[in-house]
């Protein structure tokens, strides 16, 4: 076990290995996204209240969801540079902080686009979505202190800091919101209708998350294939490797 | 050090450095500009991590001066010296008067740093190596940006500090001035 | 004769002090600050002392946020621009406790004098006189929290270009508890009702913030010397 994770910290290693991995982890990739979509789209029945409106909840919730969990992969490969000092976990830090960040995004976005016809607003202010507002902020921290320095490994190190930082701030943050709204608003208003989901909305719910973890990671994988490529374009194993290819 | 490759943001600077310091020791790392005198003197005070491969080995006490001399603007030269960040510098007050007397700073003890001319901020700066016992000291351009006064004390000192035993390694683009006993470690060597 | 540790902190308090308060006309800024914000707010509010006092306890609380966002950005700049931080570093001492004695002058010198004065402030947006007591002791533990995170913030950013801004992206998600249960406290207090366990709240970001905050200002510090 150990001695894979350190074979992975290796730039020719993790590069011949990534591509396997994404062979098959591609044709997943888009099966699930086909199935999911095509279920939940089609198949699963209307809403007894939103009508066919609710549908969108089949990208909104696995965005949402891969985002707060891209998060903790964040922060994870930030221990992991800091700690073990594998230099890989750097690549994968900047590979995966602008997909998390894209992902809470759309969450933001659809949860927007669900809201309106369902309960009259572009934008609430309720727990969840101040908490996944604040979270964009902290994929955005990253983002931006990363480009703010020049010396890129030093900043591979000040953000694997600041993701530590916000992950162990984000179950605070999300509580004390959540405690503090529900002061302020009566609980007759729930804005979380999806608590008690029927299995047959259920089922290709769970689908299209399987879809966008397995998109998630090929994306993040591919983006650190493309960083390991251009830091090492002069380097001899990397032309091997692409000219045998 | 043995082995040491310095790279500064992916890049490598330095490669294959071997290099041992011994008591009574005075050495100049030379090079032009941007070889990396700065970079490996402060890997060798410590103060550089990231980018670092291969092994750094000390025994004894350091003391680093960079460009920067660490002074308060508004605290007076006396109390720059006393409460210095490096911990290493002697808090007695006599002491540090003397010192400021060595540098030719007598009578300007309680004066703000920021009234002084820079100069004489220098030589604050300098006082420290009459205050602190650490043995071997890393300095990086200390004869840069210094009159031909404060230059001739820094001399001496470096001197006496090293027939007392202890070593120091500075770094210079200039001429070497000391003569037999400077040894010199040519960075361009280890160019990768 | 090298201080021992407990020597060196002290003595580093100290210089951050001295140096502070060599001018004691900066000192007054925070709370210039203070009055010229929270006199835009009935201007822009409208001058109704029900809405104001209703609004009171979250205005306070924003404009305290905002104030420390805006001197956070200086706190290590000092420092690193003078070559302290490196001394720092060389010293055998912990970086992490000489970082958190610089946030203790800092705090000293902003919060502090901020929940002193604050009775004044609270006055002036017409905030019920019960929750004035709650105020100040939840403005010292809050400012506490706030200049943590703040210097956490400000040890990553330190030395960069357009720092600032970075800044306040970085730091402002990490304020929010502080602002919720701030709030919180003061709201209860004003109602009449008892705010103690909005104050243990911030009491326990407190403690987490001197426990974990200086490890990453230390960390922080190290990197900015580094490049």
């Amino acid at each position: 076990m150990w001695s894979f994770i350190h074979k992975l910290g290796s730039p020719p290693w993790f590069y011949r290995f990534s591509g396997q991995l994404i062979r098959w982890l591609l044709p997943i990739a888009i099966t699930t996204c086909c199935v999911g979509a095509i279920w939940g789209l089609l198949f699963a029945p209307p809403d007894f209240r939103q009508g066919n409106s609710y549908r969108i909840i089949f990208i909104h919730v696995p965005a949402a969801v891969v985002a707060l969990a891209g998060y903790y992969a964040l922060a994870f490969a930030g221990l992991a540079s800091l700690v073990w000092k594998i230099k890989m976990a750097d690549t994968a830090m900047r590979a995966i902080a602008p997909v998390g960040a894209a992902l809470t995004f759309i969450a933001l976005v659809t949860g927007a686009i669900w809201g309106k016809p369902t309960w009259g607003a572009w934008w609430v202010w309720d727990a969840r979505i101040t908490s996944m507002l604040i979270l964009l902020f902290l994929y955005l921290g990253v983002v931006a202190l990363f480009e703010a320095y020049d010396n890129k490994a030093a900043a591979a190190k000040a953000c694997a800091v600041l993701s530590l930082v916000g992950t162990v701030n984000i179950p605070i943050i999300y509580k004390s919101v959540d405690w503090w709204y529900s002061l302020h608003q009566p609980a007759s208003i729930k804005f979380t209708g999806e608590s008690a989901i029927d299995a047959s909305m259920l089922y290709p719910l769970l689908v299209n998350i399987a879809a966008f973890y397995a998109l998630f990671a090929v994306v993040v994988v591919l983006n650190m294939r493309a960083e390991l490529m251009s830091t090492h374009r002069r380097s001899a194993w990397l032309r091997d490797l692409v000219g045998r290819s | 050090m043995t082995d040491v490759n310095l790279e500064r943001g992916y890049r490598r600077v330095l490669s294959g450095v071997n290099f041992t310091v011994a008591a009574g020791e005075l050495w100049q790392l030379a090079g032009a500009n941007g070889v990396g005198k700065t970079s490996l003197i402060r890997a060798l005070a410590g103060l550089v991590k990231i980018g670092l491969e291969g092994e750094i080995v000390c025994n004894v006490s350091l003391l680093y001066q960079g460009h920067a001399l660490a002074l308060k603007p508004l605290l007076t030269a006396e109390e720059n010296l006393q409460f210095h960040p490096s911990g290493g510098v002697s808090r007695e007050r006599e002491a540090i008067n003397h010192a400021l007397e060595t540098v030719g700073l007598a009578g300007y003890e309680t004066q703000p740093v920021n009234q002084l001319s820079a100069g004489q901020q220098r030589r604050v700066g300098l006082a420290r190596l009459w205050l602190d016992d650490a043995r071997l000291w890393l300095l990086d351009e200390p004869f840069t940006a210094i009159d031909v006064v404060g230059a001739a004390l820094l001399e001496s000192r470096i001197t006496e500090h090293v027939a007392d035993g202890g070593s120091v390694i500075f770094t210079s683009h200039q001429d070497s001035r000391f003569g037999e006993a400077l040894q010199t470690l040519d960075l361009a060597r280890y160019a990768p | 004769m090298p201080p021992n540790s407990a020597q060196y902190y002290s003595d580093q308090l100290r210089r951050h002090l001295r140096s502070g308060l060599r001018r004691p006309g900066d000192l007054l800024n925070p709370i210039l600050f203070f009055l010229m914000v929270i006199t835009l707010f009935p201007l822009g509010l409208g001058p109704s002392p029900e809405q104001l006092s209703a609004l009171s306890a979250g205005l306070f609380w924003v404009v305290a946020l905002l104030s420390n966002l805006t001197i956070s950005g200086r706190l290590f700049a000092a420092d690193y621009e003078d070559g302290s931080l490196e001394q720092l570093i060389m010293s055998p001492h912990s970086t992490a406790l000489t970082a958190l004695t610089e946030v203790a002058a800092h705090w000293l010198f902003s919060g502090v004098i901020l929940a002193i004065v604050s009775p004044v402030f609270a006055a002036m947006l017409q905030m019920p006189t019960t929750a004035v007591g709650t105020l100040v002791v939840a403005l010292l533990l809050g400012t506490l929290v706030l200049s943590l995170i703040g210097a956490i913030g400000a040890a990553l950013t330190v030395g960069l270009h357009r720092g600032g801004t970075l800044l306040s992206l970085l730091v402002v998600p990490l304020y929010v508890p502080v602002l919720i249960f701030g709030v919180g406290a003061v709201n209860e207090a004003a109602q009449g009702r008892d705010p103690s366990s909005w104050l243990a709240l911030l009491g326990a970001l407190a403690a987490m913030g001197l426990v974990l905050a200086p490890v990453a200002m230390g960390v922080g510090i190290k990197i900015a010397v580094d490049r």
